[in-house]
């Protein structure tokens, strides 16, 4: 242990020092005066996004080959702290409006963005398990905040159960692993396995049992069931947080773990994530046209999101493309991230404070009374199904060029099919704001419509330099390969 | 003892674990049920350490410990509170979410 390994580190150590800094000081803010400690939270990860932007290019590994600094995990782990950021704009009034506002929240959301830190970090399997712990049991404690809500309870039980099962399978994996090559190190996995002293069926079967868990944590059919029950259930805005923030750590670590460790696996992995991306795109937005909650509806609409990153997670064991398709997941990620966070602020806008206000019905007439907030919404709505001049449209189009180029043209025209229907229900919601009349009443916030039309301006803005963004992408994955 | 006695023991463990998380409906069955599925894996550990005589996997298994120590100290707190709103925590009883 010496000095290099704490400034390499840097970025989680501040994140770190900084939750406790807040618990202890939310003991002398009095309430009613909370606003304070949002605004210390919001500095505190504004310090953190400039301590990982000073460190971009000046990457490696800390303490004994457990943690990676690269370009990977600096744009990832910008991303989950701008989400953070947003995340904090969004539930500073919700909490006062819901009498929510405990000295935890901001502390555990904290520690949950240090556990996504870390996992994109984690260059040992060890390392991998107890970051995706410590992302994970804040959360849970998260999902319950609302306590006196039965619907939050449950929400909350329901996610701790499924997430330590999804858990107990990557640990049964990683186990298995060990057990093949005697090592937990990423890249002294991948040397054990050149050498050829490997136990190949006990490596495969630890190999998929990781892919199964890590499919629990980003919601992919079969394993999504608890999703949709869970954002119901949770505080809104941290639905949102976990819609976002937590899908993206889940994609780090697969990406982190499977193209560093398991890049001879690709051809006995293709089939299983084939299935998977298939299936997700296809249940996701299937039953989504059922839905009128639009918790509910955004819950599957991310589960569908997740099976067009995973169609292009497929390609990754073939060189000439896995590049190519990683920089679309990294590029389609921030898309994903801009997109769903503007939509989850207009359902914010639209709660009531008992909690009402979450149906389709609620919408109506809405783009009619506050052109503002519908025409934001019709920009997510349009970003989400992926129509041209969004950011949802490029990223799609790469993810589906990374599918095609890699070979996997029916898996393009599945997800372009599941598009297709997705338009159905995102566009529903674009219908019932602008041609029925209705009585739509919104909570009026600073915040919540800095985030819904700033969201808006970027998913616009954007969309018309893709090429630079899928540029930055690529740049931040050359050292994964 | 040859190696597939402590693999196929852990995986019988591993299974009996998930058929508990599926099939009962008491929570604090489901959560031993769980702590078996950690403690297969613990198993894996432990026997592949001896294995191939390194250190590893037993310290390994003291991270896993402590993280099932962390995660019960959520968990029932969770029922805890589940209790004394509903008076019960059949699982059966948690289906005010649906769609």
């Amino acid at each position: 242990m010496n000095l290099s390994d704490f400034i390499l580190t840097l970025p989680i150590l501040v994140l770190l020092a900084w939750a406790l800094l807040l618990l202890v000081v939310d003991l002398w803010v009095p309430k009613g005066r909370k606003g304070i400690v949002a605004a210390l939270a919001a500095l505190g990860l504004a310090v953190t996004i400039g301590v990982t932007l000073s460190q971009a290019g000046n990457g490696g590994l800390a303490f004994q080959n457990m943690i990676m600094a690269d370009g990977f995990a600096v744009y990832l782990n910008v991303l989950y702290l701008v989400s953070g950021l947003v995340v904090i704009a969004l539930s500073h009034d919700y909490l006062k409006r819901m009498n929510l506002e405990r000295g935890e929240f901001y502390p555990l959301m904290f520690l949950s963005i240090a556990g996504m830190m870390l996992v994109t970090q984690a260059y040992n399997l060890i390392m991998v398990f107890l970051a995706l712990e410590f992302l994970s049991i804040p959360l849970y404690v998260l999902a319950g905040l609302a306590r006196e809500r039965p619907e939050s309870e449950e929400s909350s039980l329901k996610y701790f159960l499924l997430g330590t099962f999804s858990s107990a399978f990557v640990l049964y994996g990683i186990a298995l692993i060990f057990g093949a090559t005697a090592t937990t190190g990423l890249s002294e996995i991948i040397a054990s396995v050149q050498e050829g002293a490997v136990n190949l069926p006990i490596f495969l079967a630890g190999a998929a049992l990781m892919l199964v868990g890590f499919a629990f944590k980003l919601a992919a059919v079969p394993f999504h069931e608890w999703a949709p029950d869970v954002y119901q259930g949770a505080p809104t805005p941290v639905a949102s947080f976990m819609a976002v923030a937590v899908k993206t750590a889940g994609v780090a670590v697969l990406l982190r773990v499977f193209l560093t460790a398991f890049p001879t696996l690709a051809a006995e992995m293709a089939p299983l994530g084939w299935g998977i991306a298939a299936l997700t795109m296809l249940v996701g937005n299937i039953l989504a046209i059922a839905q009128t909650n639009l918790k509910r509806l955004l819950a599957y609409s991310s589960i569908s999101h997740g099976g067009y990153l995973l169609m292009a997670f497929v390609a990754y064991g073939n060189p000439q493309v896995a590049g190519q398709a990683v920089a679309a997941m990294l590029f389609y990620l921030l898309a994903y991230t801009l997109t769903t966070f503007g939509a989850w602020a207009v359902v914010i806008s639209v709660e009531q404070a008992d909690y009402q206000g979450l149906e389709l019905e609620d919408y109506a007439g809405l783009g009619l009374k506050y052109p503002w907030l519908g025409v934001a919404m019709l920009v997510f709505m349009l970003s989400l199904t992926g129509i041209p001049l969004t950011m949802g449209f490029w990223g799609k189009l790469f993810l589906f060029r990374a599918a095609v180029d890699a070979g996997y043209v029916e898996l393009a025209l599945i997800g372009l099919l599941s598009s297709l229907i997705s338009a159905y229900y995102y566009l529903r919601v674009v219908v019932m704001m602008f041609m029925r009349s209705g009585e739509p009443r919104i909570r009026r916030d600073g915040w919540l419509s800095l985030v819904a039309v700033g969201s808006a301006l970027a998913v616009v803005g954007l969309s018309l330099l893709p090429n630079q963004i899928l540029q930055m992408a690529a740049q931040a994955i050359l050292s994964l390969q | 003892m040859p190696m597939s006695y402590y693999l196929i023991l852990s995986a019988a463990m591993f299974a009996i674990g998930v058929l508990g998380v599926i099939l009962r409906r008491n929570p604090l069955v489901v959560f031993m049920s769980l702590e078996l599925m950690f403690n297969a894996a613990n198993l894996v550990f432990v026997a592949f350490s001896a294995y191939h005589q390194i250190l590893d996997g037993d310290l390994f298994v003291f991270f896993v410990m402590t993280t099932a120590a962390a995660e019960v100290a959520v968990g029932l707190a969770l029922m805890v509170a589940i209790f004394r709103a509903k008076h019960t925590i059949d699982l059966d009883e948690m289906s005010m979410l649906k769609g």
